[in-house]
């Protein structure tokens, strides 16, 4: 019976010389020869050299000429040291409600949270939308990951408008500018429709920069 | 020691009998009941309830609540509350007594039956033969094995034995409730008698075979009084998944409580579920209805089987007989009526018909047997021939003899013969005679189409062939076909020739056949179907047959058989009659079936029950202002009045359920001869979806009388 | 709902449905020894692990041998990543310095019960993560101590599936297989070449695969943020295809790096269910006749296109107080690239097996659209199941079903030509109870326990201050029926060694990594003995004729019926715990209430 103990022993090692050795660094040789940019990560840098992001993780936008990702639960907002979505479930207050304190020193407490009835009316200001039109739920809705680099097609025209005008354009462009940018289905009917925002910012920057001085030095 | 009996002892079986004197008793005979409500209280003992881990949950389920019941009286707590925990631990008890009933029930027919037979074990005296041959007079009792005493008309036999000597009828209704008489007779396969039966002509002398308390009748007694009732291997599996089942509903049951706490502490409203409304949901959860009634069905199985006058000598061998995959017949007296008929005269080429149909009646005139006596009868139908009278002297009558193999006449100067072709044609050689050609073609013929030639000659010239038939009982192809639907294969067993087995396994509508079949061959064949995993069902009557009966999963002796036979098989058939086999096979698969249907029942019962008790467990739980009930109340899809009476209606539909199927499981469910597929079918829709469903309306209508009973609040 | 969601689910089953039977077909092959188009190359590498090791091939096992080898083998590389996890400090592959005192301020202690859990989780292809990879786990750790677990695992459970479908099988027979033989074709043949094909697929999609340092960017508005890396795709690879749900990262295949496209969702969808599919059918051939494996086959479809169907209805129509300010369903803990579809049908996938891989929170699902991850794992995740371990629970169930309804067509149960006896009853019984027990028990102990002084060793979740509420429910980031929930949810998922989590709930805790840990133990360990001393039992039976006395279980009815066993069966197990928890819930949410 002890017999198997000491085969159980072998056959982990070498069987690990196998899935944990050979097979990884095997995929590693390969794809950093064919595949490089995919393999380390899909970093997108400036034209000095700097990395910038990466078209996979998202990250977070407020300025208003910018389109804005989606709310994160990421640490402190799309920290990708800490992936997570906000695993509030329906019923929760602070999903709904959010939650709202001061400290004793007047300031905010910083557990404080919005909620999605908070995000809706942030949303809604920033957009100039009424105050009781309902929004693009990934708008005001926490990714899984709190790393969501996209937000769907109808968030992003609604955001077209804000970013027209701080872009001193009219909105016909920025909303051909979304068309180009965004992803169908994946072969056709895989996923969503969805705009990646930094690279949709990236090409802002690009083609209707603010200030010449000012331009990021994005995708080529 | 000559018998004055005429006919012979007939090998032919009495037609399938209906039950007689052990036959159907009415489902809920009075005094049985009286005996059976008695009983239950009896069985309420914990240590007999501890056999039974269902029914001994619901026992200390109904003593907590009972206990608890009376500390609310002792402390003068009135209300609802205890009403309710009072009504809660009447009907537990209940539960238990209707489970305790319906064993008890079961039981009380056997017990009846063991009573009559107690009856015939009277202080009977045997005559001894003590070893100078004197005889000496002795009581019954103190016989022991190897005994030899002497019965003649008038006596009671006084224990089991084997006649050595002699032939008499014996009157055996004592135990077979069959009235006609019975020959018993030394050598053979009919050598057997019983203790407690009566000589009713001659006298035999008996070597006793068995020891005091251990004769038949005792054994008999018995078994029929369940005394001796093992569980059955399938009783048992089912016993441990009723128990598997009963310790995950009160795991689930038990584990409640602290989710009902936690539940209570976010909530800030309702309570935690009090424990007489959790032992409610587990009694409603736990298997009660099969729990209740498996040995019920058990017994009444066994109880079937005896109203066919079929004695099993155990509950397994009832349940190997539904699990039979062959079926070895034998094919005299089972397919076949004992004897055969003449059913055509066939002359050979150049005779007259009449001339033939003339020699064979001649020949068989004196021929008691039936086979003679139909020749008789054809001629006379047939042809017009009466039987004629002969002037003593003028007519010998030759007898048959093993030797000769023929019998017949001389009238006058004419030697009339008839017999086997062979034997015939061997006569008429050595008579000098030449042997026409067509009288072999004739009677092959005869055997291709499963009928038995007899060849009859006339002075030494060949006149033809009389066709003897076998003639099949009524009704057997369809009970063939119906063994065939069911997955069961029947084999005919004969000693007839290929080709005449073959004709008549065609008739029949048999499966397959072993022609001139020898003990040995049926003993292969047992063995050959076994290989291959198939379980093997067969008759057997003689001392040959007896490693056969005991290598068959089921062997059915039959009770005119050697007492060799008897112990080999595991079933006795005290009316003899081979066709019973496939009705032990229908009650063998009944009683699967009864068992399996009230499970599934039990079962499917509980997601009504959950509807029931759930949301009344949790009604105030998480209410929200402004409603009379929490959200979960939202699941009393019956919408039944107020969680007392919800959970009393669930409860109380819980005990009746037991006493409502105690016919089910003493008669067996609905059954019919059809595939696997078909019954299946059939019954899931029957106890599996009806078990869902059925609930529903019945714990409705208890709701509704509860509170009209004002036995529980309506709000 | 929308079309286009309907025909990803459609295409997805019509592709499992294609690849089903040639992947049963190569796997029988593989397990009966017989040529395959890998067979040139990896015969000798097989031949020479046998040399290796000592096995002799030929060697046939009773099934009492070959649970203690698979016993032996799961504590060898259990103990084995124990170690590594504790000593992940001092090994290579760490750029970070994760788990030791220069590691940066977000990194996370690797403590002994994390160790034990996490070592407990991956022996036991639960792969739950108490742990976030990103900032607890070395790439050393990662690629030596999971990512092997998640072969070992598969493998394991593979041979042990096969090692049953051989009891079945076989007649008159003492053994039942070879564990190692088993366990190495497994590795070898099925695992090890998908495996290298599908990992590179996920790097052309995006995933990375390097061992380079956490890069820091510098984002388009000025902040800085860290860049994870490591050897993702070979990890994913193995991740969906052995069914463990173990992924590189804290939020798993809804992370951009583990599952950046819809395609590479699909991709990792029909890898779960692929080999769970395919050994149905090589069951089938196994027993000598397919339609017996379709019937389970058909069996698992109904109950995996069930729970997609309710669960893609409840999240598409919402969270009714969400939809009054927002369009478009329960987007809350859901990507963007995916939507409601691809990942209601990923969450149901993944419960049906026992992935636990998730592509979104399910603890944000709507009650009733989380209710089905939850029912699919409490009814034993039987629906193609974890690799091997779906068919023997599937088994077990049929076993049952033959059991209770077998009796009504009037012979004792047979199943495939066996009879189904006290025994192999007993053994199925204990299965279902252990399963259960562990399930509810440690959900009620941890919904009354206050964790024994001192509180701030047993309960403290790292990095907060001492809890002075010693209850151990308080760790729930939900209160109401959906805090219930999160703990009914954490010892299902540990029991069925599924590995999802309604994650909200803060387990990194001694208390927590224990109790959860020894529940994986359980439920994983205890379910296999019984389970293959069943096929022990069985392989010593004699097969009985197929006959039109015979149960069916080759046909619609049976399936059926096999449908109807799992759903009552696990409804009259778990209906007032799952009352308390999502079902209150739904009606709750109906009604505007929140806590």
């Amino acid at each position: 019976m002890f017999n198997q103990l000491g085969t159980s022993i072998k056959i982990t090692l070498v069987l690990l010389v196998i899935v944990s050795g050979i097979y990884p660094l095997a995929v590693w040789g390969v794809s950093q020869v064919l595949l490089p940019r995919q393999a380390n990560g899909s970093l997108v840098k400036s034209s000095s050299g700097a990395i910038v992001g990466s078209t996979l993780i998202g990250q977070g936008f407020t300025k208003p000429e910018y389109f804005h990702p989606r709310p994160s639960a990421a640490g402190s907002g799309y920290d990708p040291t800490q992936s997570s979505g906000t695993n509030l479930g329906p019923t929760s207050d602070k999903l709904i409600n959010g939650v709202h304190k001061k400290l004793a020193n007047g300031k905010d407490d910083p557990n404080n949270f919005d909620g999605v009835k908070d995000l809706a009316a942030a949303y809604r200001t920033e957009n100039g939308l009424s105050a009781t039109a309902r929004v693009p739920v990934d708008a005001v809705t926490r990714s899984a990951s709190g790393l969501d680099p996209d937000i769907s097609i109808e968030n992003a025209r609604v955001q077209a408008a804000r970013v027209a005008k701080a872009r001193n354009t009219d909105v016909s462009a920025i909303t051909r500018l979304i068309d180009k940018t965004a992803h169908g289905r994946d072969l056709g009917f895989l996923g969503e429709p969805r705009v990646n925002v930094l690279s949709v910012n990236l090409a802002l920057d690009q083609e209707y920069p603010l200030n010449k001085s000012l331009v990021k030095p994005g995708a080529k | 020691m000559a018998t004055t009996l005429t006919n012979k002892p007939s090998a032919a079986p009495s037609a399938p009998t209906p039950p007689k004197v052990h036959g159907p008793r009415p489902l809920f005979d009075p005094p049985i009941v009286r005996r059976a409500v008695r009983d239950a209280f009896f069985k309420l003992n914990p240590l007999v309830m501890a056999k039974n881990p269902v029914m001994f949950v619901v026992w200390v389920g109904s003593a907590v609540t009972t206990i608890i019941f009376a500390q609310d009286i002792v402390k003068h707590a009135g209300g609802w509350e205890t009403a309710f925990s009072g009504q809660i631990a009447l009907w537990l008890w209940f539960t238990v007594l209707f489970a305790g009933f319906a064993e008890a029930i079961a039981e009380g027919r056997g017990k009846a039956q063991a009573d009559e037979l107690r009856k015939t074990r009277s202080t009977t005296m045997a005559r001894r033969i003590v070893k100078n041959g004197k005889e000496e007079a002795v009581a019954a009792a103190m016989l022991r094995k190897g005994d030899i005493c002497v019965c003649e008309v008038g006596d009671i036999i006084p224990g089991d034995g084997t006649v050595i000597e002699g032939i008499a009828s014996v009157d055996e209704s004592a135990i077979t409730g069959e009235s006609a008489p019975v020959i018993r007779e030394a050598g053979g396969d009919r050598s057997a008698v019983t203790g407690g039966t009566k000589v009713i002509s001659d006298m035999i002398k008996i070597e006793i075979t068995s020891n005091p308390g251990e004769t038949f009748i005792d054994r008999m007694i018995g078994l029929v009084e369940g005394a001796a009732r093992q569980k059955t291997p399938n009783e048992i599996a089912l016993n441990i998944l009723i128990a598997g089942l009963t310790i995950i509903f009160m795991l689930a049951t038990i584990t409640l409580l602290p989710f009902a706490i936690y539940s209570v502490q976010q909530a800030g409203s309702g309570a935690p579920p009090s424990i007489p409304i959790l032992v409610s949901l587990l009694v409603c959860l736990i298997p009660t209805t099969i729990g209740g009634l498996l040995s019920a069905i058990g017994i009444a199985g066994m109880d079937r089987v005896m109203q066919y006058n079929v004695l099993a000598m155990s509950g397994k061998a009832v349940e190997a007989a539904g699990d039979v995959d062959v079926l070895l017949l034998d094919k005299t007296g089972t397919i076949t009526l004992g004897n055969r008929q003449a059913t055509e005269f066939i002359p050979l080429p150049g005779v007259g018909i009449a001339d033939l149909a003339d020699a064979a009646q001649l020949s068989s005139i004196a021929d008691e047997t039936p086979e003679g006596r139909s020749i008789v009868v054809l001629a006379k139908d047939k042809y017009g021939l009466r039987g004629r009278h002969f002037n003593d002297g003028e007519v010998e009558f030759i007898p048959f003899t093993a030797q000769t193999r023929m019998s017949g006449a001389d009238i006058g100067h004419s030697r009339i013969r008839k017999g086997a072709v062979q034997a015939v044609a061997d006569y008429l050689t050595q008579s000098g005679s030449t042997v026409p050609k067509e009288l072999f073609e004739i009677a092959d013929g005869i055997s291709n189409q499963g009928g038995t030639p007899l060849a009859v000659a006339v002075d030494g010239k060949a006149l033809g062939v009389i066709f003897l038939k076998d003639i099949i009982k009524g009704g057997m192809r369809e009970r063939f076909a119906h063994m065939r639907a069911m997955g069961i294969k029947t084999v005919m067993i004969t000693g007839d020739n290929p080709l005449t087995a073959a004709a008549i396994a065609q008739e029949a509508g048999v499966d397959d056949y072993l022609a001139q079949a020898k003990p040995e061959d049926k003993m292969a064949l047992i063995k050959k179907e076994q290989a291959q995993g198939r379980l093997v069902a067969m008759t057997g009557d003689g001392t040959n047959d007896a490693p056969a009966l005991a290598q068959a999963d089921v062997g059915v002796a039959m009770n005119s058989g050697t007492q060799a036979a008897k112990e080999a098989g595991n079933m006795v058939d005290l009316d003899s009659n081979p066709t019973k086999l496939i009705e032990i096979v229908e009650i063998g698969k009944q009683l699967l079936m009864t068992r399996g249907a009230l499970t599934t029942f039990s079962i499917a019962n509980d997601v009504a029950k959950y509807f029931a008790i759930i949301p009344a467990m949790f009604s105030m739980l998480y209410i929200m202002s402004g409603h009379a009930h929490g959200p979960l109340w939202a699941l009393n899809v019956m919408k039944l009045h107020s969680p007392y009476s919800a959970v009393l209606a669930a409860v109380i539909f819980n005990a009746l359920v037991i006493i409502a199927l105690i016919p089910v499981a003493l008669k067996g469910v609905a059954y019919r001869p059809m595939g696997a597929a078909q019954v299946l079918r059939r019954n899931l829709m029957v106890w599996g979806v009806g078990g869902i469903l059925a609930p529903f309306p019945f714990i409705w209508l208890l709701d509704q009388i509860v509170v009209l009973l004002h036995c529980a609040p309506a709000h | 709902m929308t079309l286009i969601g309907w025909l990803q689910i459609v295409v997805f089953f019509g592709l499992l449905l294609a690849l089903t039977k040639p992947m049963g077909i190569f796997m029988h092959r593989v397990f009966e020894g017989e040529p395959t188009f890998l067979t040139p190359v990896m015969r000798p590498i097989e031949k020479l692990i046998y040399r290796l090791c000592g096995v002799r091939e030929d060697d046939d096992m009773p099934w009492t041998r070959y649970t203690v080898a698979m016993l032996f083998f799961s504590i060898v590389t259990l103990l084995l990543t124990y170690a590594i996890l504790r000593w992940q400090a001092y090994l290579p592959l760490n750029p970070m310095r994760l788990g030791s005192d220069k590691a940066p301020g977000w990194g996370t202690a690797m403590t002994p019960d994390l160790a034990f859990n996490t070592a407990a989780s991956f022996t036991t292809n639960t792969n739950w993560q108490a742990y976030s990879g990103e900032n607890t786990m070395s790439y050393f750790s990662q690629m030596v101590a999971l990512a092997s677990h998640n072969f070992f695992s598969a493998a394991a459970g593979i041979a042990i599936a096969i090692a049953f479908v051989r009891g079945l099988a076989r007649k008159s027979a003492t053994g039942v297989g070879n564990f190692w033989v088993d366990l190495t074709r497994a590795t070898l043949y099925v695992l090890l070449p998908l495996c290298i094909v599908i990992a590179l697929v996920y790097v052309q999609q995006g995933m990375p695969q390097n061992f380079h340092a956490y890069h820091t960017a510098q984002t388009v508005e000025g902040s800085a943020q860290i860049i994870p890396g490591g050897p993702v795709a070979s990890q994913e690879a193995i991740k969906m295809l052995g069914t463990n749900g173990g992924g590189i990262f804290n939020a798993n295949s809804s992370h951009p790096f583990e599952n950046p496209t819809p395609l590479t969702n699909f991709i990792q969808m029909l890898t779960i269910f692929l080999i769970g599919g395919g050994i149905v059918y090589t069951f089938g051939i196994a027993v000598g006749n397919v339609r017996q494996g379709w019937a389970i086959f058909a069996a698992m479809s109904a109950l995996f296109l069930l729970g997609v169907a309710v669960c893609y209805w409840q999240e598409a129509k919402g969270n009714p107080i969400i939809n009054a300010v927002a369009t478009g369903g329960n987007m809350e803990g859901k990507e963007a690239r995916f939507g409601i579809a691809s990942s209601t049908l990923f969450a149901t996938i993944t419960t049906d097996a026992s992935c636990g891989a998730v592509n979104s929170m399910h603890d944000s699902y709507t009650p009733l659209g989380g209710l089905v991850p939850m029912a699919n794992i409490l009814t034993g995740e039987v629906i193609f199941g974890g690799v091997g371990a779906g068919l023997y629970g599937m088994l077990m169930y049929a076993i049952l079903a033959v059991f209770i309804a077998g009796l009504m067509v009037g012979r004792t149960p047979e199943y495939l030509g066996k009879k189904v006896e006290a025994f192999e009853v007993k053994m199925a019984m204990l299965a279902c109870l252990i399963l259960v027990a562990d399930v509810l028990g440690f959900t009620a102990l941890s919904c009354v326990t206050h964790v024994p002084h001192p509180a701030t060793y047993w309960n403290t979740v790292s990095g907060t201050p001492p809890s002075v509420n010693a209850l151990a429910s308080a760790n729930t980031n939900n209160s109401g029926p959906h805090g219930f929930s999160e703990i009914l949810y954490t010892f299902d998922s540990a029991t069925g060694n599924n590995g999802s989590a309604f994650a909200g709930i803060s387990v990194n805790t001694p208390y927590w990594n224990l109790t959860i840990g020894i529940a994986m133990l359980i439920g994983r360990f205890l379910m296999i003995i019984p389970l293959l001393a069943i096929a022990g039992s069985m392989a010593k039976k004699k097969r009985v004729p197929v006959s039109s006395g015979t149960f069916p279980t080759d046909n619609a009815l049976f399936a059926g019926l096999l449908v109807g066993v799992v759903i009552i069966v696990g409804a009259l197990s778990y209906f007032p715990a799952v009352a308390l928890g999502p079902v209150v819930e739904h009606f709750l949410m109906l009604g505007g209430k929140t806590f």
